[in-house]
């Protein structure tokens, strides 16, 4: 169909500290919901959103981390995350949630290239 | 004093901005900036030459809600709520670090 564009969701923030990463998910999930061709990807402090382990019962906020195992149920299958950003942090692939493609910076912005429609969050 | 920083260090310079200009005391992290206690976090050595002059404390809930309770950085105190409030209440003046 040509109607499906590809749409690219830029995540750089921590969860939490922000409303920002849930807003995210909440816009992924509407326009995963239209049939379009979705990428997240993660980078900079994002990465922290794909942590393993979030108990948020002590800050008395919705633990939404779940819903990223429950993407691949609404089609959104590309999940992209930044090598450098992981090292930065300490993190390893093993840290995260669910299976991503780890990505180099040029690759990275090669991929950005690619989209018709890029949201920042 | 007590300064309070709620940044992440790798992406706002609050906490790096509070070791470079307080001079001592007592900094506790909360919300995005229990990051920098963290092993493995590129601001590990900034906070860790800044424990001779400072004692640092991490509050609990927040790195439990970001998963990373399993990996504070030597020499950090984990606080809960009350302790927040002690800390608080100990120290003459208290500082955010917005």
């Amino acid at each position: 169909m040509s109607d499906i564009k590809k749409f690219m969701f830029v995540n750089r923030k921590a969860p939490y500290g922000t409303i920002y990463a849930l807003e995210s998910l909440e816009v992924v999930l509407i326009t995963a919901a239209f049939d379009q061709d979705v990428s997240l990807v993660f980078m900079d402090d994002g990465v922290y959103q794909m942590k393993k382990g979030q108990q948020t019962k002590g800050i008395e906020i919705k633990n939404f981390s779940p819903a990223y195992r429950a993407l691949d149920g609404y089609d959104v299958e590309k999940l992209y995350v930044d090598k450098e950003s992981m090292d930065a942090r300490g993190l390893t692939e093993d840290d995260l949630l669910v299976d991503v493609t780890v990505l180099s910076r040029a690759e990275m912005g090669a991929l950005m290239d690619e989209q018709d429609v890029i949201l920042s969050f | 004093m007590l300064h309070i920083i709620n940044r992440s260090p790798l992406s706002d310079i609050a906490l790096e901005s509070c070791l470079n200009t307080a001079t001592g005391g007592d900094i506790l992290l909360i919300e995005d900036a229990v990051y920098a206690a963290t092993s493995g976090n590129a601001f590990e050595g900034k906070l860790r030459a800044a424990m001779g002059r400072f004692k640092i404390s991490v509050l609990r809930p927040d790195l439990e809600a970001r998963g990373l309770s399993d990996r504070v950085v030597e020499g950090a105190a984990l606080v809960d709520y009350a302790g927040f409030v002690e800390l608080v209440a100990a120290n003459k003046t208290c500082q955010s670090w917005l």
